[in-house]
């Protein structure tokens, strides 16, 4: 049977053993003292950068309004089609709004070409990234839970806004 | 016949048709927005302008008739920068309106839009705002802003349906569409203005907003509102149906339908008084039973009775397939003589256009399948005569509301020792039913109709029933059709249970332990061509898209 070849053999230093463990403890010494950057969720939250791509929400203007018209272009880009619109009309200047407006969260997988395709600006993503339910029918999130103010959003539109 | 050449190839054309027509004839689509096949010849739209060689400028295709050995290029650099000029130009006053216009995704300026500009205006000024959400009658909504002027819509006013409703006012920039002062847009015909138009400027008020075109599939199919037979289009989403376009069928209807069928034909077939499943009498209650044991009851029933005593009333808006099983299993099953169907005709409500004063879709092709009385059998009045007085003890019928004729009738109804209902929706005479077999509307089965004119032509499932399945049975399907789940919204349709007549004719026989062998509606029809001379060698793939003309024999035309 032939020799086993190590792909390097070992130096002098190396063998003697005893250097290189106080090499290793020597690195966990420093690092002890060193700031950490884990963070002990869920008492500390994490706050993402707005570059950062959380649960699509539609955006609620300062008069409790849905910005969005229903045109569809969302759910047509959706590549995991989580997303479903149904439009009606209505009374207001832009005479289109979703009379339905469901993402399937269990669907969904934070691509963001909902928020790219949007002409209204309309749905964005957003930083919330806590997303639990027991069931797939909890995971259709409805307008109830996908309006947020547009205060909320302003990191994240102004991102947007820089990188158009 | 001479010849000119269009983009490098000699194209055979007719003295007196244009280039436009010519070129469509040999599939060249040259872009246009105001020319229309059957409407007059308006020029206005100036995007079909083409480079003609010897001609000082360009020509606008649509009004040029064609001459021997011109030249003519619809793809040169300058047709091209033309065309691109004349869209730049339309582009200008055009809103942006594409996410809230129904139009986005069959719309005429957003396909050029795409092929000849550049995404982008150089047009910095205001836009020229006109009136939005103009209703123009009860049918059709118009918005001015997205009009380019073409004219479409009131040519179609003034040459199809001749009421002239409509017309231009205003010059230049600020012209739009109204109706005459005091006039509505209301004729029978007013929505082929929202096929035609070729922006979202006018809309259907009924399907507004209900759904992007994109999302529904199309299923050719035709119209169930009178006998003329409308080549239609069935827009589907979720299993439900929710428009229907006419498709073009020179020898039927053109390019038109009327608004009746159009709004008024689809909406029974998702009603409430959809039947869903079979439903046998039991101490006055309607039970929901299995197939089975419906098949199995109302035949130990119907073999008790005197072959006389038994009558069937036909539908003359099933299918061939449908009324020729009927009629099979009236003669060779029950030995009835007494079988006929009802006609539904309302004389004066027809027109020169497309309505027929019969409102069957299929009259014609349910006498041609047999369903007539046997030689000594009852007809229509002499059956419904029998009722009344007691005569026929049995009766079977399809898809008609016996019991709303008269309160006499309900009565008589109400006594027969049978009666077993096929139905599409409950009424009055499936409440007084033995049995009630549910059964599928013209949108949820193959089949064939026969027109007023003796042509015959194919209807097609776009809506599943339990028994279908729209991937195994060939149904058209849109994308959320390919890809939805029982988990998603949309892979959770309502599906009813409900068959095709001619496949419960073929339950019943089967009970009476005549079984037949048919597996497809096409089966039926193929067998149909071997007894009866009309349907000779038909089949579906005979039938095609645009129908086929029955040789008909003169004693039948008579």
């Amino acid at each position: 049977m032939a020799e086993k070849k190590r792909l390097k053999d070992l130096t002098v230093w190396q063998k003697a053993y005893i250097p290189e463990i106080a090499k290793g403890l020597a690195l966990t010494l420093k690092t002890m003292f060193k700031p950490k950057f884990t963070m002990e969720y869920p008492e500390v939250k994490f706050l993402p950068p707005s570059s950062y791509r959380g649960r699509p929400v539609l955006v609620e203007e300062a008069g409790g309004e849905e910005r969005c018209v229903a045109c569809g272009l969302c759910a047509r880009v959706c590549p995991a089609l989580a997303i479903e619109v149904q439009a009606a009309e209505t009374e207001r200047e832009k005479e289109r709004y979703p009379e339905r407006f469901e993402i399937n969260m269990l669907r969904c997988i934070f691509c963001g070409f909902c928020e790219e395709v949007c002409p209204e600006e309309a749905i964005v993503m957003s930083k919330d990234y806590e997303m639990v339910f027991n069931n797939r029918e909890d995971a259709i999130y409805g307008k109830d839970k996908l309006l947020v103010s547009v205060s909320q959003l302003q990191d994240r539109i102004n991102f947007l806004r820089s990188h158009k | 016949m001479p010849k000119f050449t269009l983009d490098g190839n000699e194209i055979e054309f007719k003295p007196g048709e244009t280039i436009i027509e010519a070129a469509k004839k040999v599939g060249v689509d040259i872009p246009h927005f105001c020319w229309h096949p059957s409407l007059s010849v308006s020029g206005n739209c100036r995007v079909c302008l083409v480079e003609i060689e010897k001609m000082p400028k360009l020509a606008i295709a649509c009004s040029t008739t064609a001459s021997e050995g011109m030249v003519v290029h619809s793809q040169s650099e300058k047709t091209l920068s033309a065309r691109n000029a004349v869209m730049e130009f339309l582009l200008i006053n055009h809103p942006l309106d594409c996410p809230i216009c129904d139009e986005a995704g069959e719309c005429k300026l957003q396909d050029y839009a795409y092929q000849h500009s550049k995404g982008e205006s150089r047009f910095t000024e205001e836009k020229v705002h006109k009136d939005k959400r103009v209703p123009l009658g009860p049918n059709v909504m118009f918005d001015g802003e997205r009009c380019i002027s073409c004219s479409r819509c009131i040519r179609f006013a003034d040459e199809i349906t001749k009421t002239g409703e409509l017309t231009f006012v205003q010059r230049g920039d600020r012209v739009t569409i109204v109706t005459f002062p005091g006039k509505e847009f209301d004729n029978a015909y007013s929505l082929n203005v929202t096929d035609i138009c070729p922006v979202g400027a006018l809309t259907n008020r009924d399907f507004r907003f209900k759904a992007r075109v994109w999302d529904m599939s199309a299923t050719k199919t035709i119209c169930s509102g009178c006998a003329r037979g409308c080549n239609i289009e069935v827009w589907v989403r979720n299993n439900e149906i929710l428009r229907l376009t006419p498709s073009q069928n020179d020898a039927v209807n053109s390019f038109w339908m009327c608004d009746y069928g159009r709004l008024e034909t689809f909406k029974q077939v998702h009603s409430n008084e959809r039947i869903n499943g079979v439903y046998m009498k039991r101490e006055g209650q309607d039970v929901k039973v299995s197939w089975d044991e419906a098949y199995a009851n109302a035949a130990s029933e119907l073999k008790h009775l005197n072959k006389d005593q038994i009558a069937v009333i036909a539908s003359a808006s099933s299918t061939c397939e449908d009324n020729f099983m009927l009629a099979k299993f009236a003669k060779s099953v029950l030995s009835t003589k007494h079988v006929d169907y009802i006609p539904h005709v309302v004389p004066g409500s027809g027109d020169d256009l497309l309505i027929r004063e019969d409102k069957s879709p299929n009259a014609f092709g349910t006498e041609l399948a047999g369903v007539h009385p046997a030689a000594g059998g009852l007809n229509r009045d002499a059956i419904l005569d029998g009722v009344k007085k007691g005569t026929i003890k049995a009766l079977i019928v399809v898809d008609e509301d016996l019991a709303a004729m008269s309160p006499e009738m309900e009565t008589a109804l109400a006594k027969l020792d049978v009666l077993i209902a096929v139905s599409t929706h409950h009424n009055r005479t499936t409440a007084l039913a033995n049995i009630i077999f549910p059964s599928a509307t013209y949108a949820e089965k193959n089949g064939t109709w026969v027109n007023f004119q003796g042509r015959i032509q194919r209807i097609r499932p776009a809506v599943t029933t339990l028994e279908a399945d729209r991937t195994l049975d060939n149904l058209a399907q849109s994308r959320l059709d390919k890809f939805g789940t029982e988990y998603d919204r949309w892979g959770r349709s309502v599906k009813l249970d409900a068959r095709p007549v001619w496949k419960i004719f073929a339950g019943l026989s089967t009970a009476f332990g005549n079984k037949m062998k048919y597996t497809t509606a096409e089966d039926v029809l193929i067998d149909m061509g071997k007894s009866i001379d009309a349907f000779k060698k038909l089949d579906y793939e005979k039938i095609g898209e645009q129908g086929v003309q029955l040789e008909l024999s003169a004693k039948v035309k008579a």
